[in-house]
Formats: structure tokens, sequence, C-alpha cells
């Protein structure tokens, strides 16, 4: 039996922050709900609100007209709510059968585990639903995609009507994005309700049959699919946003970076980085496109000094520096955004202001001998602050406790506060919300202009797209091609795909 | 962020929100909650020891056979003896100038080797190595100590540096191999513990190290040329390294706050990843961390053989360097954390020989008591549970690394 789901008035309040502020929204049987809102805007906490996970201040939940408490994840899943979190609750070496059973353990004897009946269980369920899964598959052997298939199998095994996805394109390939949406499309026809929680715009108008947005803990407005990008975006954001990045064509100079069969061996023996080479010019930006996990993060990584190749030059102004370590590299005058910002772009511990210099506090500008010059870094941090519109409470308040947009923006303002030659930007907007996004690509854009070789990896095409001049794609360790950024976006997903533009045929999803 | 801006902010995630009210709550006196925690262990202690006191005291006990008769009795006697222990205890750490002298005196090593294992932690490493440390810079400012001849002044200054050079290389060594091989620190600086006891026990069986005419495992004293000079006003009378265990203290702040190299050490023990990404070199502060707490151990060491007790033996080095942990504990890594706990400790080790003088608890007490106060602070949310204090923060213990790393 469908259900239909009806929020009415819900708030949450963390002390003094109202996080959601009389939320009211109906989930018909059957439907696909998005939920659009920036990071922050207070999808998440609604979610944990009706997954049991967090206690409302005020309102209620209906389900078919019945109201309804949560006081753990276990009631919502008695009346039929399901949840697939962003971040997988899966068992790695486990596998998919003991994945989905965990928690409900099919027994042949009291006290016996009996993976036959899992495993039948599990086929059974993936034939109804038609997700293709691998009952004894290994859970960490699986790609991500098949993985996400999992989790929603998990929900599924509990009868769930209303399914609950969490931002789950963030993780996905642009191809697993497709067939996620197929999946959803056929769980819809089989009566499951979902709502679907992102920030992505085009994944919204693809799939949903109504759009509800929520800013800064409130509904703002419905809007049906059919509704543009643009209104979509100004919705989200409160203000008119520039999805485009204005960019006057490149003014392209000299080679500033030049990679010559660059090979990198990872410490298990495996060649992630397969005799790429490229050159990157002054005033142009250089888009890397590629599925995560094909050698960006390797390569990225060479350049900069933080792995040695195995082969190859890499020359910058024609000096070789493929020998150098990262403080050579960054006093060569690389500039590097890395992609895993909270691992290696800075210390959450570590105040606002320290981290606008924690690759510059040996310069004559924040050091005189052994000492720091607090005030020159406390008159820096205020003066970054501002240029960069970090919205901070303080200089003095930890990274960690400010948004993914603006620790971001503190990593960029770091970098840019150095004279570049060069700026590798690895996932430069993943988890950064619109308006962020939309300040990064203007500074990135205006570096360029200075006449500084930008280099961008990105998995997003939106971004690869916006951005660059020109763009390489990488699979399997090569760059299998490099293309204008006029190249239509099917043909760039089938060069991300492992097809070479010769040989089409090879196709392998 | 302000969380109430008007402007159209793309907010912050909910559970960061969560966290900037808090840093909020906490932004008027950051410091606040610790000390309160601090203070909530330490009367947790007290209580609990005053417990333990009663139960231990003769009379007392007598009187619980008839309690159910007289239970007002037991009151009153548990009062006593609680009521003459505890002033006992005050009273013989810091009752006179000649207890400020002898609690100061104890508290010196513990500040300096506590301060060592301090400087590890904030670079992510556990140190547990002090005790070895402290060991070998005994040995070596000992050696220099009654072999050498020297004039005054020099000899003294050679010991010392015998002292915090010879400790620095014993740390250095497992703070290289982390570096180099990723060998864990905590196995190898226990392995180097139980290396320098052996060194020193077979050292002190050498004829070199033997004092003539004696049959224990005793080494000479250390000539007067090479001993800390006494700082004697009135009735307090203590020596030399007490004063420079406190300008270590001063000395560790500096590099740790307001030096690049401590930023180097405080990034690194934060985040290396961050770190060797900003181009610092994780292996170099790994190092150069434990070459460091190595020497402050070594300082530690020259405070008993230069200062207090004048000759080796097997027991001159007790439990110094694994109380040094407990000491950095108590005092979250801080430097000026870490001076006050050196103090305490001190003053509870001095006042509990008092205690046990005058009000016949045993000295123990104090051992428990000190153990009582650094469980509670380890475990702050037990505390604010009991205490019933509401604010957040102080909640922070202090972390070395796991395994893994």
């Amino acid at each position: 039996m469908p259900v239909k789901l009806e929020i009415k008035g819900l708030t949450k309040k963390f002390g003094s922050f109202t996080a959601n502020d009389h939320i009211d929204l109906t989930i018909e049987p059957g439907e696909i709900h998005c939920l659009l809102g920036e990071n922050g805007a207070g999808k998440s906490t609604l979610m944990n609100m009706l997954y049991g996970l967090l206690d409302p201040t005020e309102g209620e939940i209906l389900v078919d007209g019945e109201p309804v408490t949560f006081h753990s994840p276990s009631d919502a899943i008695a009346v039929g709510i399901g949840m697939v979190h962003q971040h997988f609750m899966l068992v790695p070496v486990f596998t998919v059968a003991e994945n989905v059973m965990l928690g409900r353990e099919q027994t042949s004897a009291p006290g016996v585990l009996s993976r036959t009946k899992a495993s039948e269980f599990v086929h059974q369920l993936s034939e109804r639903y038609g997700l293709q899964v691998d009952p004894s598959a290994l859970v960490e052997s699986l790609p991500v995609g098949a993985q996400q298939r999992v989790e929603i199998l998990k929900a599924l095994s509990n009868e769930a009507k209303v399914l609950i996805l969490d931002e789950p394109t963030a993780v996905l390939t642009p191809q697993e994005i497709d067939e996620l949406m197929d999946i959803m499309r056929s769980l819809k026809e089989l009566g499951t309700s979902i709502i679907f929680i992102t920030h992505k715009l085009r994944e919204v108008r693809a799939v949903g049959d109504r759009i509800s947005v929520i800013r800064r803990g409130k509904v703002v407005g419905t809007a049906p699919p059919t509704a543009t990008e643009a209104e979509l975006a100004e919705m989200m954001v409160g203000r008119e946003v520039k999805l485009k990045v204005d960019k006057a064509p490149p003014k392209t100079g000299e080679v500033v970076l030049s990679v010559e069969g660059c090979t990198v061996v990872d410490p298990r023996g495996h060649q992630v980085v397969k005799d790429v080479s490229f050159e990157a010019r002054a005033g142009e930006v250089l888009g890397i496109a590629g599925v995560q996990g094909n050698g960006q993060t390797e390569l990225i990584k060479a350049l900069l000094g933080l792995v040695r190749p195995d082969a190859g030059v890499i020359r910058l102004d024609g000096e070789d520096i493929s020998r150098h370590g990262p403080r050579e590299s960054l006093d060569d005058g690389i500039g590097y955004i890395p992609e895993d910002r909270s691992h290696d772009g800075y210390i959450g511990a570590f105040s606002v202001r320290e981290n606008l210099i924690l690759d510059l506090y040996r310069t004559d500008r924040f050091s005189r001998g052994p000492a720091l010059r607090l005030d020159d870094i406390a008159a820096n941090a205020d003066h970054r602050i501002v240029e960069f519109d970090i919205r901070t409470e303080s200089a003095s308040t930890p990274v960690s406790s400010l948004s993914g947009g603006n620790q971001q923006k503190v990593v960029v303002a770091r970098e840019f506060s150095r004279p570049l030659k060069v700026l590798v930007a690895s996932q430069p907007t993943r988890g950064v919300d619109v308006g962020s996004i939309e300040f990064i690509h203007k500074r990135i854009i205006s570096e360029r202009d200075k006449g500084t070789a930008v280099i961008i990896v990105s998995t997003e095409l939106d971004e690869i797209f916006a951005l660059s001049d020109r763009i390489a794609v990488m699979y399997d360790g090569r760059i299998v091609d490099t293309v204008s950024p006029d190249i239509r976006r099917e043909d760039i997903g089938l060069l991300m795909a492992g097809a070479t533009p010769d040989k089409p045929e090879e196709v392998t999803v | 962020m302000t969380l109430q801006a008007p402007v159209p902010t793309p907010g912050a995630e909910p559970e960061s929100v969560e966290r900037a009210a808090k840093a909020e709550l906490r932004h008027p006196a950051s410091w606040l909650p610790t000390v309160k925690v601090t203070a909530g262990a330490f009367l947790t202690a007290l209580v609990i020891g005053a417990v333990v006191i009663a139960l231990s005291d003769d009379d007392v006990i007598e009187s619980l056979k008839y309690f159910g008769t007289y239970p007002w009795d037991s009151f009153t006697r548990s009062w006593d003896a609680i009521w003459s222990s505890y002033s006992a205890l005050v009273k013989g750490a810091v009752g006179s100038s000649n207890a400020i002298a002898s609690t100061l005196d104890r508290s010196a090593p513990l500040i300096c080797a506590g301060l060592g294992v301090t400087l590890a932690f904030r670079a992510g490493l556990f140190n547990i190595g002090a005790q070895g440390q402290l060991i070998i810079g005994a040995l070596c400012a000992g050696y220099v100590g009654f072999t050498w001849n020297l004039p005054p002044f020099v000899h003294l200054v050679v010991a010392l540096v015998a002292g915090l050079a010879s400790g620095a290389l014993w740390g250095a060594i497992p703070g290289f191999l982390k570096a180099r091989t990723g060998a864990h620190e905590v196995i190898t600086t226990i392995m180097f513990n139980y290396l320098a006891a052996s060194v020193l026990i077979y050292a002190l069986s050498h004829d070199t190290f033997q004092r003539p005419g004696s049959d224990n495992a005793l080494s000479p004293k250390v000539d007067d040329s090479a001993a800390f000079p006494r700082l004697s006003i009135g009735g307090f009378d203590a020596h030399l390294g007490v004063l420079i265990a406190l300008l270590a203290g001063a000395a560790a702040w500096w590099l740790l706050e307001r030096s690049t190299w401590g930023f180097e050490l405080r990034a690194v023990g934060a985040n290396a990843h961050a770190s060797r990404t900003a181009g610092m070199s994780v292996a170099k502060v790994y190092t150069l961390a434990m070459l460091l707490a190595g020497m402050l151990a070594g300082l530690a060491a020259t405070m008993q053989v230069l200062g207090n007790q004048n000759s080796l033996s097997a027991t001159l080095p007790g439990s110094i360097g694994f109380d040094a942990i407990t000491v950095a504990l108590l005092g979250r890594a801080s430097p000026l954390g870490t001076v006050l706990a050196g103090l305490l400790f001190g003053a509870m080790s001095v006042g509990g020989v008092a205690m046990q003088a005058g009000a016949g608890t045993p000295k123990e007490l104090t051992d428990v008591l000190q153990a009582l106060i650094v469980l509670f602070v380890a475990a702050p949310a037990l505390v604010k549970g009991m205490l019933r204090i509401k604010e957040s923060g102080g909640g922070a213990t202090v972390m070395a690394k796991g395994w893994g790393s």
C-alpha cells in the first residue's frame, strides 16, 4: 500500500538557532519529491526528524493522516520510511547479503546464520525491484553505484514505502547517476514514494515530479520540474545567480608547465598514472575531466611533489621540478587547492587566522627569525576575510566550525595570497554551496586573467565546462584525449567511460 | 559567521551551526569550562578521598560496630579524621616557607619531564619514554658530576649539558625511527625505557659508578662544584633548578604559541597531511619534537642528580617519568597547565608525608587522590554529569594518534 506522508509546521531549534522553521510538506503516494536547497539550508535536519534521528521542537508528522512520533529510526522504519544516507552505512568486509540482513539475520536454527536464506532473500528482492546486485559479492569490491543499490535494497527490505535519498548523486559518475534515475523511476512505478535531496538543479528537473525549495530553514516555494534552472537557482539562493561564469576568451601565453611521460606507481605496485604528457600555458584554464579514481589524484600529487613520479619529467618554466618536494613546489610558485580540503587543505582545529598562513608562516611577511609576527598575521586574516567574503564569527574561530563553502574560501584565499605561476585546483567546489561556487569560479578566472596557468581537476562536468579553455579527459591513468569545451556532453561522457576517440565501440559502462 | 545574520548567507551545515553556536558560547572565556571541569574533578576526588580516609581510620571503624545505636559517633569521628588528614596535607605542602620550598623542589622534575610529554603530545606523539630519557640523562649528568674535575661554575654547566644532551639523544632515536620507518613511538619509547633501566642497573654495578667503600649499588656523590646553587631566603631553601623548571615552562609556551617552529609542531600534531601539503616536513617535526621532549626529561634528571639527591641509585628516577605523563594529561598538554599540574603533584607528594606523620593517614592516599583527579579529568562527561555542569567545551581530552597513523 502506498503511503501518504504529511509534515505540518515542523520546527527544529538548536539553542537560539532555528534550523527548520514551520516546514509544511506533503509527499503524495508514488511521487518523486525533490528537496532542493543549499548546504546548510536545513534539508538534512528535516530528514533526520523524519527518520527519527532528531526530535522536532514543534509540529507533527502524519502518515496516511495519522499523527506519528518517532523516537528512533526503528519507529520510522516501522511505518515504512527508509533512508539512504549520503555516507553509506555498510560493513565493507561483509557480503551484500550479509549487509542486507544485518539487524534481521536469517537463521536456519536458533543462533545459526543461514547465508543461503539471506542470499535467496536478497536475490528475490533485487528481482522484484529490478536492482542488479550479486548477493555474494563483498561490498568493498563493488563500485560506488552498486554499493548505493545495496543501501537502497537494505531500505526496501524493511518494506519502505517512502524512501529518503540524501544527496545520492554526490558520489556517482554521470553514468551511475543515469542508472540511479532509472531505478528511482521504476521504484515510483511500483508505488514507492521518494524524497530526493540534492542541490543539483539538473537532476531535480530530470527526475522530479514536484520540487520543494528550502532556504535558511523554510520552504520558500514549490516548483514543477518544468521550471528553468535559473528560476530554481534564484529560489534556492534568494537572489539572481549567474550559473555561467563570465569570462573573456583566454589570452594564452607561453607554456608554463609541461609534463612529459609522467608515470606514477602506487604503493601496491599498480601503475595509476600511465605515461601522461600535457602542457599548460599562461593565461588558460586546462580542465582535467574524468571519473573519480582514474589517476587524477596521483597526477596532481606528482605535480606538487607529494609523490615522486616513477618516470617522466615535469618542467616549470623550463626547469625540471620532478624531484622537488612539496615545499619547493610551493616556493616555485605552484598554488594548490586539494580535492579533500579537510584532509589536506586546512587544519580543522586551527583558527581561520592560522589556516590563512599555513604555507606562508616562514615568509618575512609573517615571521621575524624564529618568532611569528602576530600582528601581521591578524591583519592578514582581517584583510582576507573581507576580500574573500569568508563568513566566520571571528578570525580566531576554528575552521572546522565553518560551513563547507567558507572552509574552501579559506583555502582559496590562502593560495591566492602569494604570486603564482601555476594554480592546481582539484575539485575546487565539491560540497560547496551555489553562492560560494560562483565566487570561487570568479576568483579562478581572475587568476587566469592575471596570466597564471590554471589546471582544474573535476569530476563535475558542469564545472569543467564552466571554467575550461581546453579539456583533457583522463581514463585509467591516461589522458585519452584533449578536446575543446565546445564538445557535446554525451561525447565527453563516452571519453570518461573509456571510449577512445577512434574506437567508440569499446564502450563499457 | 554570525548566526542571526540578516544577509542571505549560505548557512552552515546543521551540525556545524551547532558547533558554531557552541563556539559562540565558549567565546567570552574559552578556558572557563575547562577550569570548571578540572575543579569539579578535583572536588569529586577529594570527596571520594574523604570516604577512603574515614574507612581507613581505626576510630571510625570501631564506631561502626555500634552504628545502629549511636550513628552520630561515626559521623563526628569521620569528620575528625577527614579534617585532620586534609589539613595536615595542606599544611605539609604549603603551610610554611620550608614546606613551600620542598614542594617546589619536588615539583621541578615533574614539571620539566611533564613539559617534554606535553610538547610531544602537541606534535601528535605519545611519549611514554620520559622515564628512560630521564634515566639516561641522570646517568650522564651524574657521571660528569662525580668523575670530572672542573672549576665550580663550568662543572655545573657541563654536567647540565651532559644531562640535556643525553636525554635529547635518547628521545630523538624513537622520534627518528617514527619519522623514517613509521615505528610507533608508544612501542619504541616503552622499549627504550626498559633499555635505560637496564643500562642504569648495569652501570651501577660497574666500578666507575660504584661509591668507594660501599656495598650498595650507589654512586659517589656529585661534586659540590657540579651541584645546583641553593636559593635561601629565611626558612625558604631550594635549589636553583626550581627556577629553571619555571623558565622551561615559559620557554615551552613561547615555542609553541609564538614561534614558527611551534606553529609547525602544532600543525603536524593537528593534521599531518595538511601540514605536509603546506610544505612542512613531518619527519623533521617528529624527530625534533622527540629530541626536545628527551631534552626536557634530561633537564628533569639534572634536578634530581645535581639538585636533590646528588648520587645515582636504582631508585633515583622513581616514577617521575611516568608521573610526567599524568602531569601532562592533567595540564591538558598546555605548558601553563603542565606547570600547574606539576606543582599540584609536587605539593600532594610533600603534603602526603606530613599527613602520614601528623594525622596517621597513609601517604599513599595522595596517590589515590592523584589517580582519581586524572581519572575524572580524562572523563569530563562523567564529572559534568555528576556536577550538572551544563556548558559545552572543556570536554576535549588530550589525544594522541592511534595505532594506524
